[in-house]
């Protein structure tokens, strides 16, 4: 047994490992993106980034079909895109075990909703099995494989940003288990799901959710820890913890495996305590189990909050009504993320401004895009989107506005799904423009590699997608390659781009600022300086609309670049009118 | 060991998962259990980024509760201001590196950066600390150890072991190891002064 400090996501991997996992298949998203770039550093596993999570749940399954125990990993909206296969996946069930990680996003710290994904357990009938930090992921995991294979069915394992993202001490043994890969056999009424198929696999799923229900009283990933009986809490995952630190004396029903619902072991706690309080974070899941088998609750989401994620100090409010005395908050200054300096996302967006485009946007670091002084955006909706929303604008508002509108994707989300929406604009002859804004690599969520960046998650080579041959190939003729840190040839390419009669597609193509590479060339870069005798200052402020954080003023209002921020790209320098920035300092 | 709570708080970029990493291995190797949480992805662009490091002989929570906070760990002005109502009202220390880092929305007139930052951590901080982070990293050798210079102030705070931080710095600091450890020395003498 070693002590090991981990993450949730780490301990995902780690507890996966030990289980004897085979193959592991994932699409990067906050929080979940560290559990596949964990598992892929073990030799024996083969571990891929898929190009979204739909492929690489089919992976994972079809692993899983052919005998190997598999898992897939995503943040809560990648099992939107791998919803289609998930629900099939819960009729065919498995052979080798199946663990499917949610990793849920309560606060929306980095996502675009909170969706919580233990309804998608019980809504493709999957038991749902939740741990409450990372050393019962590095345990519940494991059991999650032997569950999947026991019941034949995939397991969800919902993890959230505070599981994910939490480090705490794990005690693991280190050592992976043997388990061979099982013979394939070739079973059509259980995998091929055609109607007739289906009908008698449903009849099976439900036989195995009251078996599962039945087991959920029995197991040891649900427990109750008898404390005072005055005050029951039932509670999950990092609602758990919370709990334990508001009311340390309290008894609490511990649900692991939160669906199907034990509901006779809720009985038996409900009868025992005087009063029950359900603490959950984001939707009344358990609420609406024990409502629903006529359990009484006291107290759940008529105090507890919804919405956004719970902290000890929400929990406390909403159920003691008492506060912990603090320091009064102080007006701090509003520092949102931003386009790091030298990101080429920059001279894209500066171009897309000064054009006035109206601009459809996509998932990834360029949807900062958005924030002042680029202000350049209109819509982001989900991965993919904004190639259909461009095309959808322009059907609403007729080709003269579709001339002035631009859609704007990712190379990752792009290779994501991005591809079909672009099929559509050619097969239905619209004529817009999308601006792949290809970085070489999947930047947000920390630089992995894509189907376009020959590497794979192991680090090894391989064929690289070509984008301008892809575009092409489905029928794009106006394509256009640019260097977005060359401000006048990426208006030019957009501008001709937009005026076409025809689809087009511009690639703005320089790889990420903080790629390793990047930062060499950066270092050998001279940092940039204004010249205050020639600036104008706020009669001007041409620069400041880059966004760069580099770029500030001085008590003067003229314009001064940090030297520790600046990564000497000369953005700067061709917004100025007036050469008042230069690669040395004026004395 | 009292538990102990402390917020790490700084601008993206600044090595502030770094410096609770550091700290939560030491916590880990003196034999205590230890949690500590923090955000990735969209907010370490340039945004503000928080890390919660509790301590104890058993914690639950990842997450520190208003007015808790032992100590509170800035590398930037604002970043101390921003977190300070975690700050325990009788005992919570703060330790604030002097670098004020303004963000674009000033510079561009949507917002002003606060006044007189050191006057209001001294109205509300039972002890409090502002150091010259960069002066002393230069003094180590490496402008890129401001965090660690923190964290030897900090140290001074905890009932860890010199070797034990050291020992962990040596393992742990990717690079400018020698640097690193001058960094923590030089910190950890400061509040002694």
């Amino acid at each position: 047994m070693t002590k090991l400090l981990l993450s949730g996501n780490e301990a995902a991997a780690h507890g996966a490992y030990e289980a004897g996992v085979h193959v592991a298949a994932a699409y990067p998203g906050t929080p979940s993106t560290e559990i596949l770039e964990t598992i892929a550093k073990f030799p024996e596993v083969d571990a891929e980034w898929s190009p979204n999570e739909k492929v690489a749940f089919e992976v994972a399954l079809g692993a899983a079909i052919a005998g190997a125990r598999a898992m897939v990993s995503m943040k809560h909206v990648g099992l939107n895109v791998a919803a289609d296969p998930f629900f099939s996946a819960s009729y065919t069930g498995v052979n080798g075990g199946l663990v499917v990680i949610t990793a849920d996003d309560p606060g929306m710290h980095s996502s675009q909703n909170e969706q919580d994904n233990r309804r998608y357990g019980k809504f493709a009938k999957v038991p749902v099995i939740e741990p409450s930090d990372p050393q019962e992921v590095y345990e519940f995991i494991q059991k999650a494989f032997d569950i999947s294979e026991e019941f034949d069915t995939p397991v969800l394992f919902r993890l959230t940003t505070r599981i994910s993202h939490t480090k705490g001490v794990v005690v693991a043994s280190g050592e992976r288990k043997a388990v061979p890969v099982k013979p394939y056999r070739k079973d059509i009424e259980k995998y091929v799901i055609i109607p007739s198929h289906a009908r008698k696999r449903h009849y099976v799923v439900e036989e195995r959710t009251e078996k599962l229900r039945e087991f959920a009283n029995r197991t040891e990933l649900n427990r109750i820890e008898w404390r005072d009986t005055d005050l029951g809490i039932i509670t999950d995952s990092v609602a758990y913890q919370y709990a334990r630190e508001v009311f340390p004396n309290a008894s609490i029903l511990k649900l692991g495996l939160v669906w199907p619902f034990p509901v006779e072991l809720a009985k038996e706690f409900r009868d025992k305590v005087k009063r029950l309080y359900v603490i959950e974070e984001l939707e009344p899941f358990i609420e609406e189990e024990l409502r629903f088998y006529g359990i009484h609750v006291d107290v759940g989401k008529d105090k507890v909050p919804m919405i956004e994620e719970l902290t000890p100090s929400r929990v406390r409010v909403a159920l003691t009504g008492v506060e912990l005395p603090h320091p009064e908050p102080q007006k701090s200054v509003i520092r949102p993320p931003a386009l790091c300096p030298g990101c080429p996302h920059t001279g894209v967006f500066f171009n897309l401004a000064k054009l006035r485009a109206h601009v459809t946007g996509d998932i990834g670091c360029y949807t900062l895009g958005v924030l002042p002084p680029l202000s350049a955006m209109d819509t982001t909706i989900c991965m993919g989107a904004s190639v259909g929303n461009a095309f959808g604008f322009e059907k609403a508002q007729g080709k003269k506005f579709a001339k002035k509108t631009v859609g704007v994707i990712g190379d990752s989300t792009f290779l994501h799904n991005g591809i079909t929406g672009l099929i559509d604009i050619v097969y239905n002859k619209g004529i817009s423009t999308i601006v792949i804004l290809d970085n070489r690599t999947t930047a947000m969520t920390g630089h992995q590699p894509h189907p376009a960046t020959g590497k794979t998650a192991k680090g090894e080579e391989t064929q690289a997608v070509d984008f301008e041959k892809l575009v092409r190939a489905i029928g794009i003729n106006h394509v256009t390659k640019v260097d977005p840190h060359d401000l006048k040839a990426t208006y030019k390419a957009l501008k001709n781009a937009m005026e076409a009669e025809e689809p087009a597609v511009v690639i703005a193509e320089r790889a990420c600022a903080l790629l390793p590479e990047e930062r060499k060339a950066a270092a050998k870069r001279p940092k940039k300086y204004i010249d205050a005798e020639a600036c104008r200052g706020d009669k001007c402020h041409l620069c400041l609309r880059l966004g760069c954080p580099a770029i500030g003023v001085d008590e003067n209002l003229k314009a001064k670049i940090d030297p520790l921020l600046c990564v000497g790209c000369e953005l700067c320098i061709q917004t100025c009118p007036f050469d008042a920035i230069h690669p040395e300092e004026v004395k | 060991m009292e538990s102990k709570n402390i917020i790490i708080s700084g601008v993206g970029g600044q090595g502030i998962i770094l410096a609770s990493e550091l700290l939560a291995l030491v916590a880990m190797e003196e034999g205590y259990d230890v949690k500590k949480s923090e955000v990735h992805g969209m907010s370490q662009r340039g945004g503000s980024v928080v890390s919660h490091v509790r301590i104890g002989d058993k914690v639950y929570s990842p997450l520190i509760e208003e007015g808790t906070a032992d100590a509170i760990l800035a590398f930037e002005k604002a970043e101390a201001l921003r977190w300070i109502h975690y700050l325990h009202p009788e005992s919570g220390v703060v330790i604030v590196n002097d670098l004020e880092i303004v963000p674009t929305m000033v510079a561009i007139g949507l917002d002003t950066y606060p006044e007189d930052v050191e006057g209001t951590i001294s109205s509300i901080a039972s002890k409090y600390h502002i150091v010259d982070g960069l002066k002393y990293a230069r003094e180590a050798g490496n402008e890129r150890t401001v965090n660690v210079v923190l964290l030897g102030v900090l140290s001074t705070y905890l009932p860890f072991s010199e070797e034990t931080w050291l020992s962990v710095i040596e393992r742990r600091v990717p690079r400018a190891v020698e640097e690193n450890k001058k960094a923590f020395l030089l910190g950890r003498g400061i509040s002694s002064k």
